[in-house]
């Protein structure tokens, strides 16, 4: 069947699309869509480097394949959130097409004015539609609140992928992870849609006078930064034990990230297909973790006196780690370079949740910040790598 | 200003009768620090008042023609006095004279626009650090008669001005939706959900900005394409 479909595409819709064809200026946009349905018959021209047997379009689909359990459990949570703030009772399907309805136009903005864009520079600049954006194109629905505008995601998304990705040279050659490019966008643009106890749950604003006990809307970090004492045990009345909660993800906060359980379903995806570098995010973990435990030490205010474990529960740090910081473009490529880079996120991210309130989302900074610094982490890596070598060399008698 | 221009106009045809007021290479002095040459956007000088002052338009504009001002008089004094002045104290000759402008300009702002004062603030003294003035004076008026000077003097403060002013123009409408503070955006758009955009009031906004512009010139201009 699917033999039948390629041929008649090979034969029929190709020669339009050719050199001299009437539609060949689409060419890229043709492309695009044919790789995407079958395995392109290019071969490599000249010595290739192999790096791995699968081709970049599908190692994107298994990284989007591998944020379906986060979407899923952000669209039942934002269904979830809502009714609890409302104070009605709802089946489970019933808070997860909730959830669909509030999450579903996101997805489709963000896909659709990403690629938009992509295809428009593909048709100028004359080559192949990038596969790159089909992770961001999720990533940013996902690290976003529900609540916000459907024209802000597609103003960020426009923003992100011109002056985040193709001023730079398109996919591969960018400096700053997209979708995090796309956030902190929005995070410095409109600042009220992206902060506060109003926005992280759907249609907050008109429910908040219904709000449970103990329950303000606001994030676990939100709350940590204002009330600081005694948030734990604030957080703990309204969703049950807060490190299980927190864990478990029924919890308020940008769609994807509040799951660290199906944050790690992804995560193992990533891991098992060798997709997701094991290194960042170990070290990621480690970073945070000895921040998280310096600052106990030298606990002088309440948010420090927070337990390292539970910062790694909190706010969007799981995500980040696991879907952001991993990002192959925007990394570091050495090996050496991959345990600073992912130690360096951690322990910024948290420095910066903890010592500054004004950005209690310090994952998305750190990450932000780390990708500028990797090619400097993997100059003197190499650099370094290079003397040891030379060191050990013996010495041309002269 | 305008009658010692003259003045040193007529000065100028007296000596040197065959080379015209505006010919090729004293046009080129005048067009090419507009595009091809242009301080903030090629040479990349002058890059701290772009980002500090372009929030609104008015703003941008005073200090364009403050930098214009100080800069016309400057070039035209050191280079009146190119012979007189020792090279190793040159620097401080030119500081001096740059300083005592810009002081006449911040007296002069304060007496007839003192709100776009107040929100220059420090930005107008800090046209002594210019690099875009020092490096003229250096580069230009300390080997030049004072009319091309002058010229040269005018087109890079107007290389400047059209770019501040060009990158306050997108940041005023975007960040507060407003143009010379008149509002332009409708207020019918923020009833349908509009808001403005912070980002676009924060200096890193500029810097990005700034970008687009270089992008875009750097497309359209092929002589600036770089091979490779």
């Amino acid at each position: 069947m699917s033999n039948a479909i390629h041929k008649f595409i090979e034969n029929k819709v190709k020669p339009s699309f050719d050199e001299g064809g009437k539609l060949e200026k689409f060419y890229p946009a043709y492309d695009a869509l044919e790789t995407f349905l079958f395995v392109p018959p290019h071969t490599a021209k000249k010595g290739a480097h192999i790096r791995d047997g699968v081709d970049m379009k599908r190692t994107m689909i298994i990284v989007v394949l591998a944020m379906i359990p986060a979407l899923l459990f952000g669209m039942w949570n934002t269904g979830h959130q809502h009714f609890l703030a409302t104070g009605e009772a709802a089946t489970l399907m019933e808070k997860f097409l909730f959830g669909l309805i509030k999450v579903l136009p996101l997805v489709v903005v963000s896909y659709g004015v990403g690629l938009g864009v992509e295809f428009i520079f593909a048709i100028i600049k004359k080559h192949q539609v990038n596969e790159g954006y089909l992770v961001s194109g999720m990533l940013i629905p996902l690290c976003l609140p529900v609540d916000i505008p459907l024209w802000m995601v597609a103003v960020a998304t426009i923003f992100a992928v011109i002056i985040g990705k193709e001023v730079f040279g398109g996919t591969g050659m960018n400096i700053l992870n997209v979708a995090l490019t796309a956030r902190a966008f929005l995070f410095f643009a409109y600042p009220t849609w992206m902060s506060g106890d109003k926005v992280w749950i759907a249609e907050g604003t008109s429910a908040a006078n219904n709000f449970a006990d103990g329950s303000t809307g606001a994030t676990l970090l939100a709350q940590a930064t204002e009330r600081s004492s005694g948030f734990v045990d604030a957080a703990g009345v309204a969703y049950g034990d807060t490190f299980w909660a927190s864990f478990m993800g029924w919890i308020p906060g940008s769609i994807g990230e509040t799951s660290v359980f199906a944050i790690l379903i992804g995560a193992a995806i990533l891991l098992i297909t060798g997709i997701g570098s094991w290194k960042i995010m170990l070290s990621g973990v480690i970073g945070a973790f000895t921040m998280g435990l310096i600052f106990n030490a030298f606990a002088v205010n309440e948010f420090m006196e927070v337990p390292a474990h539970m910062h790694l529960v909190m706010g969007g740090f799981a995500f980040g780690i696991v879907f952001m910081a991993t990002d192959p473009v925007t990394a570091s490529q050495t090996s050496t370079g991959k345990y600073i880079y992912g130690f360096l996120i951690g322990f910024l991210a948290i420095m910066i949740r903890v010592f500054n309130p004004a950005y209690p989302e310090g994952v998305m900074l750190a990450i932000l910040f780390m990708n500028v610094m990797a090619p400097l982490i993997d100059h003197y890596v190499i650099q370094a790598n290079i003397k040891r070598r030379q060191k050990r060399a013996v010495p041309v008698a002269a | 200003m305008s009658e010692t221009a003259e003045a040193q106009v007529q000065d100028e045809a007296a000596v040197e009768p065959k080379e015209p007021l505006f010919s090729a290479k004293n046009k080129r002095l005048l067009s090419d620090p507009l595009n091809d040459d242009n301080p903030i956007t090629i040479q990349v000088l002058g890059i701290c008042s772009a980002l500090a002052i372009t929030v609104q338009v008015k703003q941008a504009f005073v200090m364009a023609v403050s930098v214009l001002f100080v800069m016309i008089g400057a070039n035209l004094i050191v280079s009146w006095m190119r012979n007189l002045i020792p090279s190793r104290v040159r620097i401080i000759v030119q500081l001096v004279i740059v300083a005592a402008l810009v002081i006449l300009v911040d007296q002069v702002l304060k007496a007839f626009v003192y709100d776009v004062s107040k929100q220059l603030s420090v930005f107008v003294g800090l046209i002594i650090t210019n690099c875009i003035i020092m490096g003229r004076l250096e580069a230009f008026a300390l080997g030049n008669k004072a009319w091309p000077s002058f010229l040269d003097a005018i087109g890079n403060a107007a290389g400047y001005g059209w770019i501040l002013i060009a990158v306050a123009v997108v940041r005023e409408f975007f960040g507060s939706g407003k143009f010379w503070g008149i509002q332009v955006i409708p207020d019918a758009f923020y009833e349908m959900g509009y808001f403005n955009n912070g980002f676009m009031i924060l200096p890193p906004m500029a810097l990005v900005v700034v970008g687009i512009i270089i992008w875009i010139q750097r497309s359209k201009n092929t002589k600036l394409i770089e091979e490779n």
